[in-house]
């Protein structure tokens, strides 16, 4: 096998973390000789003897541990086995890691990994994607790496960071991206990147739907339409001057989300274009998102309830035509 | 554990200055001059102070809303609590938590946040994290009520705590009562103390209204965890003589409560006690109680002259790292 994939990329990071920096370990459902559910952290404990480590089955405790030991100056990384597990410890997350530093200026620098996003067949509680929740409460960063490069960047870049950080790796990148190699330069967290240009409609998205929006953008082309992708790489913070950038360029806003339509990223995106760009607009915005109802655990379902390549075409050929 | 007449005498002092402390936030509740609720400790003073001040620096230690006595004797000073209390912006808080929501992280102090349960696994943390850095011989204590006992959030902690082994000293103050709840709403089993044995953690309990036995009880407890005994909890049987805030007129605490033993007042006994055993005579502790009015008065009208925190000052920044702070909320900035 040539290349290193996306999960790889996750597993590098998190052996540069440890090996870099004493402070660092891992703690998280069968993260210890298993090597965790998706093999995320495979061969670190015996690489790391006493820094990975299997935890009881307490997000709740889990994320209260990790505050602690932040607080004496460590710097955790957990492992949640699923995104949709970490409700279980959002009350330590949202409560007790996001307000410490607020409440009495000491830090607490910890990652909570997240394996976010659909898989075929995985069901309501294997399958979420929640970065809009951790978003809308302060104190925290929420990264949502689209790429290899940036999985590997993202997640070194999180561990150093003096905050929490919410980093939602996407499930079904773990094995369907490869790259040549590490990268060794990364653009700053809090920054987008225009994953390709264009000059008729903007498509921003991120995490797994930048490979959705990138697809439309290909398949648009010979039909003449010049679509640019923003990858926003963090969704908090928001690079609301990339964005803006890209619409004063293209006059037309699609943004896209697998998260659920209420709220969410793509709501934030638009709202923040109509308010400050709305002289920019040369056609009302849209959003396209996941249907509001569990995500469905048969392929046939699944695949309509997010947005594909397909739904996100659509919508651009009829944004275009507006 | 044989109490020395100086941890007695010490550990008395304390409690009357929290009893005194907690008497001055009332009033100045009751005049309007606090924005937030008061909680008070009365009835649970000695048990507070028996873990509080039998902890050591480098230990950990997590109070909950009626232990301004633990806190003290673990190092709180008088004016850090006044001025959580009365908002200050020279408070460790600054204004932006207050009243029992306030501590001192790095010197171990944790500060509670309102989700009952949920600073154990935070004392585990950083127990965890002692352990990883190679410090031996501490300890840390984290105290919650009945109520907590029915949270997921006290199960995860204190099954973590003895997987791990730590050191964690886990004090249950059983005064009967989550807010209006009795604990026959509470729990079905026979005690809380009984609870232990399914975690594999070793149980205490104790009259916590008794400050010579909380001193021994609890310094054993605390001893215990500190020599690699793994995880203990101390159920303490009281009463808490207020109500649940100062807003709270605890009409569902029954006279006969009241007048059982559990309802004896901890200042009291700890009272009797000293004399009884001649550790002090009643001149001193008049003498005590008359300093601790004395230094209570003067840090409260201390306290009320100082600055209150300024929002145009304010950086409405909730991050550590700066550059990372979204701006766009503050269009008006």
């Amino acid at each position: 096998m040539t290349g290193i994939t996306y999960l790889e990329a996750i597993r590098e990071a998190q052996a540069r973390a440890l090996a870099d920096d004493p402070r660092v370990f891992i703690y998280g459902q069968d993260v210890g000789d298993f090597g965790g559910a998706f093999k995320a952290t495979k061969n670190l404990a015996k690489e790391f003897p006493g820094r990975v480590l299997d935890s009881p089955i307490s997000e709740d405790a889990m994320m209260g541990l990790a505050v602690g030991a932040a607080i004496e100056g460590l710097r955790p990384i957990i492992e949640m086995q699923f995104a949709d597990f970490s409700t279980v410890g959002f009350n330590q997350i949202v409560n007790q890691a996001a307000t410490l530093h607020w409440r009495t200026r000491v830090s607490c620098p910890i990652v909570v990994r997240l394996p976010s996003g659909g898989t075929s067949g995985s069901g309501p509680f294997h399958s979420q994607s929640m970065e809009a929740l951790y978003a809308t409460y302060p104190g925290l960063v929420v990264m949502t790496p689209a790429t290899v490069e940036d999985a590997y960047s993202m997640l070194v870049e999180a561990v150093a960071i003096d905050d929490p950080v919410i980093f939602c790796e996407h499930k079904y990148l773990y094995y369907h991206l490869k790259a040549d190699s590490l990268p060794t330069e990364a653009l700053p967290t809090g920054k987008a990147r225009i994953s390709r240009a264009g000059r008729d409609l903007t498509i921003v998205a991120y995490s797994a739907m930048v490979h959705e929006a990138l697809a439309v953008a290909e398949e648009l082309a010979p039909e003449g339409w010049e679509i640019e992708v923003v990858d926003l790489r963090s969704v908090k913070p928001l690079d609301t001057d990339t964005i803006m950038g890209s619409v004063a360029r293209t006059g037309r806003l699609l943004a896209v989300g697998e998260a659920w339509p209420w709220g969410g990223v793509t709501a934030e995106v638009v709202a923040r274009v109509a308010s400050e760009g709305f002289n920019l607009l040369d056609a009302p915005p849209q959003r396209l998102n996941a249907k509001d109802t569990p995500i469905p655990y048969h392929p046939n379902l699944w695949t309509v309830h997010r947005p594909t390549a397909r739904s996100i075409a659509n919508a651009a050929r009829k944004l275009l035509q507006t | 554990m044989q109490v020395s007449s100086d941890l007695l005498c010490q550990s008395f002092k304390t409690m009357l200055l929290a009893r005194i402390l907690d008497e001055k936030f009332a009033s100045l509740y009751r005049a309007g001059k606090i924005h937030g609720g008061v909680f008070l400790g009365r009835g649970q003073e000695a048990l507070s102070v028996a873990v509080g001040g039998q902890l050591r620096k480098g230990d950990a230690f997590a109070p909950l809303i009626r232990d301004q006595a633990g806190r003290l004797a673990f190092g709180e000073t008088v004016i850090d609590a006044a001025r959580t209390y009365m908002g200050s912006a020279l408070g460790p808080m600054r204004g932006r938590d207050g009243n029992v929501h306030r501590g001192r992280p790095k010197s171990g102090y944790l500060p509670m946040i309102s989700h009952l349960g949920s600073t154990i696994a935070v004392v585990n943390g950083v127990l965890f994290a002692k352990r990883m850095k190679g410090e031996t011989g501490v300890a840390g204590a984290a105290v919650v009520g009945d109520g907590a006992t029915s949270t997921g959030a006290f199960h995860e902690a204190l099954n973590q705590a003895a997987v791990e082994h730590l050191p964690l000293v886990l004090v249950v103050a059983n005064n009967q009562f989550a807010y209006s709840t009795p604990t026959n709403r509470q729990f079905a089993c026979e005690s809380i103390s009984a609870k232990a044995a399914g975690y594999g953690v070793q149980a205490h309990r104790v009259a916590g209204n008794d400050l010579l036995r909380c001193l021994e009880v609890c310094g054993r407890a605390i001893e215990l965890a500190r020599a690699g005994g793994g995880p203990q909890l101390i159920e303490a049987d009281l009463l808490r003589l207020c109500g649940h805030g100062e807003h709270d007129d605890a009409g569902y605490i029954t006279p006969e409560q009241k007048n059982s033993p559990l309802g004896r007042d901890c200042l009291k006994v700890g009272e009797q006690q000293l004399l009884d055993g001649h550790h002090a005579a009643a001149a001193d502790l008049a003498a005590w109680r008359e300093a601790a009015v004395r230094e209570v008065d003067e840090v409260i009208a201390r306290v009320q002259r100082e600055p209150a925190p300024d929002a145009y000052q304010e950086d409405w920044c909730a991050l550590a790292s700066r550059h990372l702070q979204e701006t766009h909320s503050h269009p008006e900035d």
